[in-house]
């Protein structure tokens, strides 16, 4: 067990690598309710949220997750969030649990107005994720609701092992899966009942550890490794979900002049060519002096190499490109590859 | 858990097997156990020279980057080359298939210095 944001968290129960393989082949169960939830409520909630998060909140329907950045005016990236449109009137925001408070505080002070209300959530929501190809068989038989209606990033009101909650298409795993919430103190309940309705089928439950190699195997970012507040979506490889056209929103004129002016680093993803494991904070080398810093890296369980995220100046970010990882004081060669690393089969 | 009475121990939790003036080193179930999946060991060279009680080389696991080091001192005669892609070795059997390095011993007084596996289970209680 670690403490993580407050939070005591298990890395691991049976093993890493053994509950990566359970989620890639089968199904893990992990308990993300240390993940916060933010509430925007009011007839102008939509329009409240949308001017402090970098997706269109107006280009999704009512039932639909959409994930995106929260930012300074800076540009500089508050925390990275999934917004649950429940309406256009009612909006849950997910949040990193490191950054509960930071995002609440943020999000009341510029969200609150007249017909837009902002309500810390967190400590009222506990959340489940059932990840994995066998994930939907699993949930299936534990609620009434038709989870082949329900899309990727779509979620639905209904009720699981009896337990009332949202029903969500999202996860942190690239695998197919659910993201279950519901009252906290129902949580327990609720994780009893996957893991008895999951045991037939494989499920194991899955810790902070094998959470971190799932997500780095699809360059997921993670916030406060990958970013923070002083990187921009831009530069963390994000731009797919700033919409500079949508109108006005905070961090979108440094965004734009960002990119008018070009960037002056980018996060790409990498392999190393010669035997060894990059980890946050490594500096990369080219002609043996720094030019960036390796933010995330691991051995891949699944594909057995050695893979990680860097800020690289933007003459090293394309694909093919080398550079050298400073490890233990040994340059260490390594590759610009295509992320995601890993591929569903 | 298990300690094999032909070994000696060291307080880092590493074990050496003396064949003639031979030492045959590794880490111990315990080491493991509390490393984790081990995904890569970094290991001298063959000719270099380790020295008692100086890091010789870094097990990573998925929790942890941990460096070892050498009960004894001497010259590495033979690396276990295929740790380097079967890492999960060093879990599954770290006591045979699982060595790291052998070194030619200089002083076998060194060795006498070790833990006996008595010695190094009470040890290891106390560690818990």
């Amino acid at each position: 067990m670690v403490e993580f944001a407050g939070w005591e968290m298990p890395v691991q129960y049976a093993g890493l690598l053994e509950e990566h393989q359970a989620v890639r082949t089968r199904a893990g169960l992990f308990d993300v309710s240390h993940m916060g939830e933010v509430v925007f409520r009011g007839p102008r909630a939509l329009e409240a949220l949308g001017r402090l998060f970098t997706n269109d909140l107006s280009a999704i329907a009512d039932g639909q997750a959409q994930y995106g950045c929260l930012c300074r005016e800076s540009g500089g990236i508050v925390d990275d969030v999934v917004v649950y449109r429940r309406a256009a009137d009612d909006l849950l925001v997910c949040v990193n649990a490191a950054n509960r408070q930071k995002d609440f505080d943020w999000l009341k002070e510029r969200g609150t107005g007249p017909g837009s209300d902002v309500q810390n959530e967190s400590d009222a929501w506990g959340q489940i994720a059932l990840q994995g190809p066998r994930a939907a068989a699993i949930l299936q038989k534990l609620t009434r609701t038709e989870l082949s209606e329900i899309g990727t990033y779509r979620f639905s009101a209904g009720e699981v092992a009896g337990i009332a909650g949202l029903i969500a298409r999202t996860g942190y795993t690239g695998e197919d899966g659910f993201e279950l919430f519901c009252r906290a103190d129902r949580a327990a309940a609720l994780w009893q009942a996957l893991v008895q309705a999951g045991a037939p089928e494989g499920l194991v439950p899955a810790g902070l550890g094998a959470r971190d190699s799932l997500r780095l195997e699809m360059a997921y970012r993670l916030y406060g490794s990958d970013m923070d507040d002083e990187t921009t979506p831009l530069e963390a490889g994000l731009a797919w979900v700033v919409k500079l056209a949508k109108g006005d929103f905070v961090g979108r004129e440094a965004m734009e002049r960002q990119k008018a002016q070009g960037l002056g680093r980018k996060l790409i993803g990498f392999e190393l060519t010669e035997p060894g494991i990059a980890r946050h904070g490594y500096p990369v080398l080219q002609d043996g002096r720094p030019v960036g810093t390796v933010t995330s890296g691991t051995r891949s369980p699944s594909l057995k190499t050695s893979v990680g995220l860097a800020y690289v100046p933007p003459s090293l970010a394309a694909e093919g490109s080398t550079f050298a990882v400073e490890i233990r004081g040994r340059p260490v060669f390594a590759r610009v590859v295509k992320t995601p690393f890993y591929r569903r089969k | 858990m298990k300690f094999p009475d032909d070994l000696r121990y060291t307080k880092d939790h590493e074990w050496c097997r003396i064949q003639d003036n031979r030492a045959i080193i590794g880490i111990t179930e315990f080491a493991q156990d509390q490393l984790g999946d081990v995904v890569y060991v970094e290991l001298p060279d063959v000719g270099d020279q380790v020295k008692k009680g100086e890091s010789f080389g870094v097990v990573e696991s998925t929790k942890a980057v941990s460096e070892l080091f050498a009960p004894v001192t001497g010259k590495v005669l033979e690396v276990n080359d295929p740790l380097a892609d079967a890492p999960e070795t060093v879990n599954d059997d770290p006591y045979e298939e699982g060595w790291m390095i052998q070194v030619e011993v200089g002083d076998l007084a060194e060795v006498a210095e070790l833990m006996d596996a008595a010695s190094y289970a009470k040890f290891v209680e106390e560690q818990e």
